[in-house]
């Protein structure tokens, strides 16, 4: 399966904006293993990405359009199964791991009986086709993994496996791929609720302070979010405590949360099961305070604290006031 | 209302899970438990079906006729399960299993379908949008509250800023996340009852899917290489002697980020 032609499944940012960081990654990566990058959108505004998408690679954009509320996972990939039995099958369509890139993505791998790669975070061409890397216990094994069968070969990749790389090219052409009527379109959104968010996103903050069970108690995550606020980042959380339901899920870091790579990442309290560290060991800087020295997060830590987390946390908090 | 919820029997994440070097697979020879994923699932499933005539039916594809994790759903309280349990399912894909689980939920006749986001051994998390495909129904991923209002399931579904609130006609599958709902532990008598509680076994051939199209045979992929990362170097582990706070100011000082 030599590779002509690689779709990215583009997603806008939240309230405007402009694409996705991840969508960038992935059309730069596009770039690199294909002659023709083509990108996929929906929304009401789809087209007003067509300047961003083209200055990262993508030459056509396939518009969806609006989807009246509906869920995007059954409407965008009866789209795209749409254009690909219109004859217009890419090789390969790379999605974003996210909310939405993972409903289509598996939508469209039944629709087409085709296999769908996931937790993918790097791509290599072998043999004219390519082969997907994924992270496996905490990340301390790499699986390399390709598909047997014909293409699309279907890959849902991680936020920051590639690094985002404008290649300067004009707007792209946008094209419009209409939703076919289909049955199964009934998940409707009937209301929309955004949490007031300060600071910066988990995501991109450049320093990310995360809390653990070891913080003892649901209260003293407020620690976390001051040390947070203090170094200009984003507070995030393990699994232990998203689960115990001390904080909302969107603070996870970790296999089934967010993927983060900030300059410095802070671990307190936590003592990095593998599922957090498959999302936060690709941090330049990891610092770790956990009173158990044989826990794992110092396995990755740059500087390790052992240490309670009750005395070392307050104390850095008066530091970091005191140094203003 | 009949609620079947999907349950995965994985290794104990606990133990040490090992690559069997020659397939390349997760080695699942030890005994097997239900996911921990698969507690809120099961708990939201038995809170939705709590009415007169309501059931709520569990659906596992396991090696070896495994129960011991079904048990544990049906000890919490579930009615029944379907296990299926066939030589020919070793080394499925996600879109194998899918297949599987389909079939086997069909004859459950649900008005729900609950699953875990993602399971914690393989965590594709394609699988459940997968299945509802196959089974031409709707679906609703990520949900952090469920609830039923005449033919509607009604859910609060986690987006990147906030939740949605989202209404889907059923039947429906809906995937939840951990935490949506507290999950009982077993009572002592419903550890004793699951273990008379009926277990339907049933084969490939039984759900009348072509062995070709499943396990190893069906995946449309394959391990080719497995390595050990790049480790990270050894950074400086120090025990806290009261300056613990100052060591950190002293490294983030270091980085220039204060």
């Amino acid at each position: 399966m030599a590779i002509d032609k690689v779709w990215v499944l583009a997603e806008e940012a939240e309230g405007g904006g402009g694409p996705t960081p991840v969508t960038l990654e992935l059309l730069t990566e596009a770039r690199s293993v294909a002659s023709t990058v083509e990108a996929v959108a929906w929304g009401a505004d789809a087209a007003s990405l067509a300047g961003p998408l083209g200055e990262y690679g993508a030459t056509t954009l396939y518009d969806v359009g609006d989807l009246g509320g509906a869920l995007p996972g059954v409407p965008v990939a009866s789209a795209l199964a749409a254009l690909i039995e219109g004859g217009n099958a890419p090789d390969v369509i790379l999605f974003p791991a996210t909310y939405e890139g993972r409903d289509i993505a598996g939508r469209l791998s039944a629709k087409l009986d085709k296999p769908v790669l996931t937790n993918v975070t790097g791509l290599e061409e072998t043999d004219g086709g390519l082969s997907s890397q994924h992270p496996a216990f905490g990340g301390s094994l790499i699986v390399t993994a390709r598909f047997t069968g014909g293409g699309p070969g279907l890959f849902v990749i991680r936020a920051k496996s590639f690094a985002a790389e404008p290649s300067g090219g004009a707007a792209a052409a946008v094209t419009a791929a209409p939703v076919p009527e289909v049955a199964t379109n009934t998940a409707k959104v009937v209301e929309r609720h955004v949490e007031e968010r300060s600071g910066p996103k988990l995501d991109e903050a450049p320093v990310v302070v995360s809390g653990g069970r070891g913080l003892g108690d649901a209260a003293n995550y407020a620690m976390i979010e001051e040390l947070a606020k203090l170094l200009h980042g984003a507070a995030g959380a393990s699994r232990a405590i998203v689960d115990a339901g001390w904080v909302p899920y969107s603070h996870q870091v970790g296999q089934t949360g967010k993927t983060v790579k900030p300059n410095v990442y802070m671990a307190c309290g936590i003592s990095g099961a593998t599922q957090h560290l498959v999302g936060m060991k690709g941090s330049k800087h990891i610092i770790a305070i956990n009173k158990d020295q044989e826990a794992p997060i110092f396995s990755v830590a740059d500087l390790g604290i052992v240490g309670d987390v009750h005395k070392v946390l307050p104390a850095l908090i008066e530091a970091l006031k005191a140094k203003g | 209302m009949n609620v079947v919820v999907c349950v995965k029997q994985i290794p104990d994440p606990a133990a040490p899970a090992s690559l069997n070097p020659d397939t390349h697979t997760l080695d699942r020879s030890g005994k097997l438990i239900m996911d921990d994923s698969d507690n809120y699932g099961v708990e939201m499933a038995l809170q939705l079906a709590s009415g007169e005539g309501d059931e709520v039916t569990l659906v596992s594809m396991a090696p070896g006729g495994e129960t011991s994790g079904l048990r544990t759903g049906l000890a919490m309280g579930a009615a029944k399960a379907i296990l299926i349990s066939d030589d020919a399912l070793a080394g499925s894909d996600a879109l194998g299993t899918a297949k599987v689980l389909a079939a086997a939920i069909a004859r459950a006749n649900p008005d729900l379908v609950v699953m875990a986001t993602e399971s914690t051994d393989g965590y594709t998390g394609t699988l459940p949008v997968q299945v509802a495909e196959l089974m031409g129904l709707p679906s609703v991923t990520f949900a952090k509250a469920i609830s039923v209002d005449g033919g509607n399931v009604k859910v609060e579904r986690q987006t990147e800023a906030g939740y949605d609130d989202v209404v889907c006609p059923m039947p429906a599958v809906v995937t939840v996340t951990a935490g949506v709902v507290e999950p009982r532990y077993p009572s002592f008598k419903g550890i004793m009852a699951a273990k008379s509680k009926p277990v339907d076994n049933l084969t490939v051939a039984d759900l009348g899917i072509d062995a070709a199209q499943v396990g190893a045979a069906g995946a449309g992929q394959e391990i080719t290489d497995v390595s050990e990362a790049e480790a990270r170097s050894a950074g400086e582990i120090v025990v806290d002697e009261g300056d613990g706070a100052q060591r950190v100011v002293a490294f983030l000082e270091q980085l220039k980020v204060v």
